[in-house]
C-alpha cells in the first residue's frame, strides 16, 4: 500500500508537468525504498516569466531513474533558497531526504542565462545542524554555473541531473541521452517512420520516412549515426545514417536477410546477420571496406548478434538446438557455447555495459517478458509481466532496460530497472512504437 | 499494391467464370455446374432470338478452370513457429505450381511473414523459411528458381492487428505475388 502511494504521488507529479513529450512516461511500478530527495524549484531572478522551470526537469529525471523519490514541493521546509547562505539547517531538521538540490536562473544578456546550482547533504546537515558557519561549508556536495540559452534548458536540467545521480550514487547518470525507435502509422502512405527523442521521449525528431518497413535502429559508439535494416527496395538492406548530416550509406544489400545491425565497440565494423548463404548466418562487416568475416556457419537460424564490451566476442540467438537460445561466439576462434537453458526460448540478448549481466526476452508458458541473467552465476530473473516484450535495449549507465511491448491493443515503449523493481510505460500519442535503442552518453 | 494485383487476377478470372457458368454434360462434370440450358437474349423491337450453347470442355480444360480458381487463393497459412507447408494447401500450390511451370516467362515473389510473438530479427529469419518452404514446394512440381524470388517482412507487416489468437494465426503466412 505504501508503494500504491507513492505511485500515486509519483504520478501525480508528472501528469502536473507541462505534457510537451511525444512520448510521456508514466511511471506504473515504483519502489519502495526509493530515496528521498528534496528539488527546490529554481530561483528566477530575472523580470517577467522564466523561459522554462529547470528544477522539473531534474524532478522527473529523478523520479524515472527509480532511485530516487523527490519530495512534493508543498512539503518543503524551505522555499525560494538557492544557495547555502539562505538554507537554514533548522528548518530541515525532520526533513525526511537525504540532499537538496537547489538553483537560480538569471538573465545573462540576449537569449543568455546564468544557471547556477548547489548539491547539499542534508543527512551531514541533521547531524551537525548546532556546528557554526565553518562547518556549512562540508555540506555542498557539489555545486556548478554555466551560460547557456533558452533551448538548452532541458538539456542541462539533465546535466544536472546527472551531476545529482552520480554524487550521490557513484554511478554515471544516464539522462543526458537518447532514444532512437520506429513508429509505424498503419493505413497512412508512408506508415514507417524512424525517429529519435531525448531519452524522456521530449524533443522527438524523424530521420527517415518510408512506406516500407524500417527495423531494428541501434547507435554508433559515438552517438552520431544509427544503423538500421530498411525494405525500400523492397528487399532488406542495412543502412547507416548521420544523424546530424543525414547522410546515409548502403552498408549491405545481399540476396535474403540483411538483419539485425550493430556497431562494434570501436564504431568501424557492424555484426549483421546475413542470408545470403542459405539460411541466416553472423558476419562482421567491415562499414569503410565492406570486407566481410562469417562468424557463425550453421543450417539452423542464427541471429541478433551483439557485441561484448572487449569486441572480441558476439552474443548471439541460435536455434542449434532445437529452439531459439543465446550463444556465445569468439571471433578469433569461432568457439561457441550456450548460455541459456532456462525456460522455452531466449532470444534478442544484448549485454550490460559491464559486460557482467545480459538482458534478453525469455518465453515462459508461452509468455513473452524481459529478463536478465548474470553471467557468472547464471542467475535468471525476469523482469517484466508487460505483454508480447520484445527489444531490450540497455542504458548506457546499465540500469535500466527500455523495450517494446503490446499496452491496450497497441504497441508501445516501457522501461524497467536492472533489478526489476521500478516500471514505466512511455505510451505514445499516435501509431505503433517499437524496436528502441538507447543511446550511448551524450 | 496487393489489391492491384488481386483486380488485374479477376479481369483474367471473371471472364473465364461467366464462359463457364454453362457446361457440358460429360459426366465428370455432373456436380459442378448443373444447368446446360442455352443462353438467349432476345431484341425488344423485331422479335428475332439467338441461342448458342456453352463451350464443350476437355477434362484439361477442366482442370485449368479448376486451377484458376484456385489460384485466386494466393495465402498460405503456418503453424506457430512451423514453417512446413500444410496439406490443406497442397492443392492451392498445385494450381499455382502448374501456372507457373505452363508460363516460364511468369515469376512470383513469394512473401514470408510471423506473428508479432518472439522478436523482429528472429521473426524475420521464421518469415524467411516459411517463404522457401513454399519455393521448395513448387520447386518440387518443376517451378525454375528463376521464376521465384522471396522476401521476409517477418512482424512487420502484419495482415490482423488485433494481436488475439486468431490475428496471430492470419498474420503466420506466406503469399504469392506474381
Amino acid at each position: 500500500m505504501k508503494i500504491l502511494g507513492k505511485w500515486l504521488l509519483v504520478t501525480l507529479l508528472i501528469c502536473s508537468m507541462p505534457a510537451k513529450a511525444a512520448l510521456d512516461i508514466v511511471i506504473t511500478e515504483g519502489v519502495d525504498a526509493a530515496r528521498p530527495i528534496a528539488v527546490v524549484p529554481f530561483v528566477w531572478q530575472g523580470t517577467g516569466p522564466m523561459p522554462s522551470q529547470i528544477s522539473d526537469v531534474v524532478m522527473s529525471d529523478l523520479a524515472r531513474s527509480g532511485t530516487f523519490s523527490p519530495t512534493d514541493e508543498l512539503s518543503l521546509p524551505q522555499r525560494n533558497i538557492s544557495t547555502l547562505a539562505q538554507f537554514d539547517a533548522k528548518a530541515w531538521m525532520l526533513q525526511p531526504a537525504e540532499a537538496v538540490v537547489m538553483g537560480s536562473i538569471k538573465p545573462y544578456g540576449a537569449d543568455k542565462y546564468l544557471v547556477s546550482f548547489e548539491l547539499i547533504d542534508l543527512v551531514k546537515a541533521q547531524l551537525q545542524s548546532d556546528l557554526g558557519p565553518q562547518a556549512a561549508k562540508d555540506l555542498v556536495i557539489d555545486s556548478r554555473e554555466t551560460v547557456i540559452s533558452a533551448a538548452q534548458f532541458r538539456q542541462y536540467g539533465h546535466r544536472i541531473s546527472d551531476v545529482v545521480y552520480e554524487k550521490l550514487t557513484s554511478i554515471r547518470g544516464a539522462f543526458l541521452t537518447r532514444i532512437a525507435y520506429v513508429v509505424v502509422k498503419h493505413g497512412e502512405k508512408s506508415p514507417y517512420q524512424l525517429m529519435i527523442s531525448d531519452y524522456d521521449g521530449y524533443n522527438e525528431q524523424m530521420l527517415l520516412r518510408s512506406p516500407e518497413p524500417l527495423m531494428s535502429p541501434s547507435w554508433s559508439p559515438d552517438g552520431q549515426q544509427l544503423a538500421y535494416v530498411s525494405f525500400e527496395n523492397r528487399k532488406a538492406e542495412i543502412f547507416v545514417q548521420n544523424i546530424y548530416t543525414q547522410a546515409r550509406k548502403k552498408v549491405t544489400s545481399f540476396n535474403g536477410i540483411n538483419g539485425a545491425p550493430v556497431f562494434s565497440p570501436d564504431g568501424k565494423k557492424l555484426a549483421v546477420t546475413l542470408s545470403k548463404d542459405g539460411q541466416p548466418d553472423i558476419y562482421v562487416v567491415d562499414i569503410a571496406t565492406s570486407a566481410l568475416k562469417r562468424v557463425t556457419n550453421h543450417y539452423a537460424i542464427d541471429t541478433e548478434p551483439s557485441w561484448f564490451p572487449d569486441g572480441k566476442s558476439l552474443l548471439l540467438t541460435s536455434e542449434r538446438g532445437g529452439r531459439p537460445q543465446l550463444y556465445r561466439v569468439f571471433l578469433d576462434s569461432g568457439k561457441i557455447s550456450r548460455l541459456t537453458f532456462e525456460g522455452e526460448w531466449n532470444l534478442g540478448g544484448s549485454i550490460a555495459p559491464d559486460g557482467r549481466s545480459i538482458v534478453f526476452v525469455n518465453r515462459t508458458n508461452g509468455k513473452f517478458n524481459i529478463a536478465r541473467m548474470d553471467l557468472e552465476t547464471r542467475f535468471m530473473q525476469v523482469l517484466t509481466s508487460t505483454r508480447l516484450d520484445e527489444s531490450p535495449s540497455l542504458a548506457p549507465n546499465g540500469t535500466m532496460v527500455i523495450y517494446g511491448t503490446t499496452y491496450q491493443g497497441k504497441q508501445v515503449l516501457a522501461a524497467v530497472s536492472m533489478d526489476g523493481r521500478f516500471k514505466a510505460r512511455l505510451p505514445a500519442g499516435q501509431g505503433e512504437v517499437k524496436s528502441p535503442s538507447w543511446s550511448p552518453f551524450l | 499494391m496487393d489489391l492491384n494485383k488481386l483486380f488485374k487476377a479477376m479481369l483474367v478470372v471473371l471472364p473465364i467464370m461467366a464462359i463457364s457458368a454453362c457446361s457440358s454434360t460429360s459426366e465428370s462434370e455432373t456436380d459442378a455446374t448443373s444447368s446446360t440450358e442455352t443462353s438467349t437474349s432476345e431484341s425488344a423491337n423485331n422479335g428475332v432470338e439467338t441461342g448458342g450453347v456453352a463451350p464443350v470442355l476437355t477434362p484439361h480444360e477442366q482442370q485449368q478452370l479448376k486451377f484458376q480458381e484456385l489460384r485466386k487463393e494466393h495465402i498460405i497459412y503456418f503453424d506457430f513457429d512451423r514453417s512446413s507447408v500444410s496439406q490443406q494447401f497442397a492443392e492451392v500450390l498445385e494450381a499455382h505450381g502448374d501456372y507457373l511451370v505452363e508460363h516460364p516467362n511468369v515469376r512470383v515473389m513469394i512473401e514470408g511473414h510471423a506473428d508479432e510473438r518472439g522478436t523482429p530479427e528472429y521473426n524475420i529469419a521464421l518469415g524467411e523459411r516459411r517463404a522457401k518452404a513454399v519455393a521448395k514446394y513448387l520447386q518440387g512440381m518443376g517451378v525454375q528458381p528463376s521464376q521465384m524470388s522471396i522476401v521476409s517482412y517477418g512482424e512487420e507487416k502484419p495482415m490482423d492487428l488485433t494481436r488475439t489468437d486468431d490475428g496471430f494465426a492470419k498474420n503466420r503466412r506466406a503469399v504469392l505475388v506474381y
